[in-house]
């Protein structure tokens, strides 16, 4: 991984902001010809042992080519064939980096999905999160990859800048049809965008003529996320007493925590920005970090009741 | 509500907790199955007000709830949802005042897709 393009100070407080990074045309046209060609047949294979029918039983073998299905906890880097569709796609420099650069060395396959959203299903699914509400401040990461062009209204994934750090349990959210400011993917093929787990998504109507793929691949990171991307310029970035009603340096790594969505309440924007501050603080290892002196001033506070307390 | 009349339900995400604070979300689920009007701007009203104004009837607002104790810095659902309905007569699809107009400097949008549950994406 030593080789490999780290993620830049900016765009990982963007990542920790917004919730995804995206990489537009980021994997070469034969690596997504070849996901054309396995991602389909993977749905299928996981369509079979989901219904229960073997594949021996319809006298089917499995091809050379076509890797098995890897089980959750398997290290990334023996979980697919190196020359599959897969296994090429997480080893393409500015992927692995930014695999890198959020989960670390070593991370682990949680598991992998196709979505294909079949040409004119316009059926818009509701808008959830994975798994469920996830406890603590690691996190994980989801790749989406679209290995074909994606037109506007053909099906690209719905998503809602910010919405990553909100306590919310899996499609308790469906009710959100429409919000300012909410995503759909659309774009070259080969694109990936990386979302943190609480992202809120959905899968779009498609409008087009034909299929839309979209391969999805949950990891798991194995140790702490903390300083792994390109940190060279972090520490100068770092005050804490960077604050919007004194005095701001657009340099400062606080002038992107501090970004706003179109669907945030104004009140609600405060405490994502404290939520903002506390992942930073995780991924920074300094705990004294603070976006806009929220964080501070109570923790002194604190401080002084706890002192008051003992006197 | 008459065995011909069906109820369109819109309901509205605004900034604050009063009527006329900016639409930061919306949806809408019809009883007409698209027979009724339909909205045709995203957002439909800028406003909850721009709603009342438009002929909506406001049938519930969120209660504002003092923060559970140890969760106050906590985010999640939007907080200030305002429901409307409006009855439409199914023998007469513009009695309720036809197409919806557009909202102040809204953007065109396509009608929002039918729902339905599937895999998780």
């Amino acid at each position: 991984m030593d080789s490999v393009p780290l993620l830049t100070t900016d765009q990982m407080a963007s990542f920790v902001a917004r919730g995804f990074l995206r990489f537009e045309a980021a994997i070469p046209d034969d690596i997504n010809a070849q996901a054309m060609d396995e991602l389909p047949r993977l749905f299928r294979s996981w369509l079979d042992e989901f219904r229960g029918v073997t594949r021996a039983a319809e006298g089917a073998t499995i091809s050379d080519d076509e890797a098995p299905l890897p089980r959750s906890g398997t290290a990334l880097d023996d979980a697919y064939p190196v020359d599959s569709a897969f296994g090429r796609m997480v080893r393409v420099p500015m992927i692995a980096g930014a695999i890198a650069s959020l989960v670390g060395p070593g991370p682990v396959i949680d598991h992998h999905f196709v979505h294909i959203k079949g040409a004119g299903d316009l059926n818009a699914q509701g808008l959830h999160c994975d798994a469920i509400i996830d406890d603590g401040i690691a996190f994980d990461i989801q790749l989406f990859w679209f290995p074909h062009d994606v037109a506007p209204r053909e099906g690209g994934t719905r998503y809602v800048p910010g919405s990553h750090l909100r306590r919310v349990n899996m499609d308790d959210v469906a009710r959100y049809q429409h919000l300012a400011g909410d995503q759909y993917h659309s774009g070259p093929a080969g694109t990936v965008v990386i979302f943190h787990h609480g992202l809120w998504h959905a899968g779009a109507p498609n409008h087009g003529t034909r299929n839309r793929v979209m391969g999805k691949l949950r990891l798991n990171p194995t140790v702490p996320q903390v300083r792994l991307w390109d940190t060279s310029d972090v520490d100068a970035r770092n005050r804490a007493d960077d604050h919007i009603w004194a005095r701001t340096d657009p340099a400062q790594v606080a002038s992107e925590l501090r970004r706003s969505e179109d669907w945030y309440e104004p009140s609600a924007h405060r405490l994502e920005t404290v939520k903002r501050a506390h992942l930073w603080r995780y991924l920074t290892g300094d705990p004294s970090f603070d976006v806009d002196w929220y964080l501070t001033r109570t923790e002194r506070r604190t401080a002084l009741a706890g002192a008051a307390a003992r006197l | 509500m008459n065995e011909r009349q069906r109820q369109q339900v819109l309901m509205l995400w605004l900034a604050g907790p009063g009527l006329d604070g900016r639409v930061l979300g919306w949806s809408f689920f019809d009883g007409t199955e698209g027979s009724g009007p339909q909205p045709i701007a995203d957002p439909p009203y800028a406003t909850g007000t721009a709603a009342l104004v438009a002929g909506w009837r406001l049938l519930q607002m969120s209660p504002l709830v003092p923060p559970t104790p140890g969760h106050e810095r906590e985010t999640s659902f939007l907080k200030h949802e305002f429901v409307f309905e409006r009855l439409v007569d199914l023998d007469a699809t513009d009695a309720v005042g036809g197409v919806d107009a557009s909202s102040d400097g809204a953007t065109t949008a396509s009608p929002p897709e039918p729902r339905k549950t599937n895999l998780a994406h």
